[in-house]
């Protein structure tokens, strides 16, 4: 369980993360979703203590990591592919963070196995790719067994069977009650792999939302229709809440009711449709309409309001 | 591999984790542990035995080369005058270079590769790993200092028998000490300032600027200047105990050792203030 409140962090002027509230729960495998840029290394770093909130609270299992007796047992964390020394082995590198908290020499060998680094456990972590380094710092987060796993981008660098491994693991450690906190900017893969997905953009809340719930609700779903008689059709339709929009002659396109809707319509007044097509956003729509605002806009005035009204 | 549930017979094994986090196996970060990590780290980087094997060569082949000829290099007068203990340890003014850069490189290694991110989230109370670098960092340092001190004294005595000094000549023993305490203590300044600089370039950079560049402004002060400022300056302080020969531009060897600690302990204390308000 992660809790975070109203949590804060400047660098001078800027604003790296802005009054940020959420919760991550246990037991399923949590996205954290957002540009480059938007806050959510900040944030992680926050969690785990590593940068100072200039504001607000994070607690993870109802503490500050920094007050946890054992926080290697509480928190497995892999921030950044970079956080081994490059002229340690991945065994000594595993073993020195091990005798931290008295983790026996067997637990260090079982990560070792789990992320499938036996044979070059020996090698100086500084030889190791992208890829072997996510493994590395995927086994110093799991060294302690935690029922909370903070993960910044772990399939950055990772080759496809690697990123299928990523997937399972994830799905497992939300599988067995743990907290799974995964961050990426790669929507296709959050999409197979979160139950829940927490948006951020020039760091504030954009969506605290299930995936589905994104997909459905974030870029809304458009209905397609084709008639003879569209005049007629859309000023039947026409009314608070739904958008009607036509690209070409006898041809239609409808935000804010169903298909169902507009066939049931069209039945009840005899016209005809030769098409009817829902169409729901891809989850790469859906974050790019959530996220365009963030991205684009210079401040957080009106523009910024329409964004969140629009989530 | 999909599955961590590969370790069903460990007792923290992941599978057993459903119900929750295993505070029942779960050790608390002591000082002690934090110790026993800082001595995996450190005899695990190749960089360690290579620095302090260069040290000992120093101090071992310095001391000989130096005692060898400038005593066959002497007159009479000068034989006469001839300091054999202050010769053979003449490897401690290159080997205080050594130890301080070790004693940069075993917090700027972590900066310059990431690792201090792993250290900080294994220790997030912070200030246990800056004592337990300079608990594991002294005891090593000191004894490859003193073997290397050690040796350079017999060997190099042994090499202008018989007008080599022995262990029991007067000061001997306490300047072959006096000189692992102080590249201990040397070292020992070199991860306060690690710390302080998190940089390899800037610790380093700090060592020799306390050490030779204050050394050559205080040679530079106007001599009624020099007797009040210059055996107070760091390396002066220090040298001091190692220094055989009554010397009135030095503190006596123990005050001048104590301020040289005062000096190493501020820089620790500089470094540890840092680690705990920066963000890492």
């Amino acid at each position: 369980m992660i809790q975070a409140q109203h949590l804060t962090k400047r660098y001078g002027p800027k604003t790296a993360v802005d009054d940020l509230s959420f919760a991550v729960a246990p037991g399923v495998v949590t996205g954290f979703l957002g540009p480059n840029g938007a806050g959510k290394s900040t944030t992680m770093r926050m969690v785990v203590g590593l940068d100072r909130p200039s504001s607000g609270t994070v607690t993870v299992n109802g503490k500050p990591y920094r007050d946890h007796a054992a926080p290697l047992h509480e928190v497995g964390t892999h921030l950044e592919a970079r956080a081994a020394h490059t002229g340690r082995s991945a065994l000594n590198h595993l073993l020195a963070l091990a005798a931290t908290h008295g983790i026996p020499r067997r637990r260090v060998d079982e990560v070792i196995g789990l992320v499938g680094l036996e044979e070059v456990a020996r090698r100086r972590a500084g030889a190791f790719s992208l890829g072997m380094g996510q493994r590395l710092g995927i086994a110093a987060a799991l060294l302690g067994d935690p029922a909370t796993i903070i993960l910044d981008e772990p399939v950055n660098g990772l080759d496809p069977e690697g990123i299928l491994w990523i997937r399972g693991l994830l799905r497992d450690l939300a599988a067995q009650g743990r907290t799974v906190l995964v961050s990426s900017h790669l929507l296709n893969e959050m999409a197979v792999t979160a139950d829940h997905v927490i948006v951020v953009g020039r760091g504030r809340l954009i969506a605290d939302v299930s995936m589905e719930e994104l997909v459905r609700t974030a870029a809304g779903n458009t209905v397609r229709a084709r008639s003879p008689e569209a005049a007629r059709l859309r000023d039947l339709l026409a009314g608070p809440g739904v958008t009607v929009t036509s690209s070409e002659p006898g041809l239609l396109r409808v935000e804010g009711v169903s298909s169902e809707q507009v066939g049931e319509l069209a039945r009840e007044h005899g016209i005809a449709l030769y098409e009817l097509v829902a169409e729901s956003a891809s989850l790469e729509e859906a974050f790019m309409e959530l996220t365009s605002g963030s991205v684009e806009f210079k401040s957080h005035g009106v523009a910024w309001e329409g964004q969140r009204s629009a989530a | 591999m999909t599955s961590v549930l590969s370790a069903p017979s460990h007792p923290t094994g992941t599978a057993d984790l459903a119900a929750g986090p295993q505070s029942a196996d779960a050790q608390p970060v002591t000082l002690a542990r934090v110790v026993r990590s800082e001595w995996v780290k450190l005899r695990s980087l190749r960089s360690t035995g290579i620095v302090l094997g260069l040290t000992a060569v120093l101090m071992v082949a310095l001391g000989m080369l130096i005692t060898y000829f400038s005593w066959h290099g002497s007159n009479a007068f000068a034989r006469a005058r001839f300091d054999a203990i202050d010769r053979s340890l003449s490897g401690a003014h290159l080997a205080m270079l050594t130890v301080g850069v070790l004693g940069v490189l075993v917090i700027t290694g972590e900066y310059t590769t990431g690792m201090i991110r792993s250290t900080l989230s294994a220790v997030p109370r912070r200030l246990p790993v800056v004592w337990a670098k300079v608990a594991v960092f002294a005891p090593v340092t000191f004894v490859v200092s003193l073997v290397s001190a050690l040796v350079a004294f017999l060997v190099s005595q042994a090499l202008i028998a018989p007008h080599g000094a022995s262990l029991s000549s007067p000061g001997a023993l306490r300047a072959v000490v006096g000189v692992a305490l102080f590249l201990t203590v040397m070292g020992i300044m070199g991860t306060g300032l690690g710390f302080l600089t998190r940089s390899t370039a800037g610790g380093i950079t700090s060592v020799v600027g306390l050490t030779f560049v204050l050394q050559a402004i205080g040679a530079a002060l106007p001599a009624s200047w020099q007797h009040s400022v210059v055996p107070y300056l760091p390396l002066q302080a220090g040298e001091a105990v190692f220094t055989i020969r009554p010397d009135t531009t030095l503190l006596a060897p123990w005050p001048g050792f104590a301020l040289f600690c005062a000096y190493a302990a501020l820089t620790v204390l500089a470094g540890a203030y840092t680690l705990e308000h920066r963000d890492a």
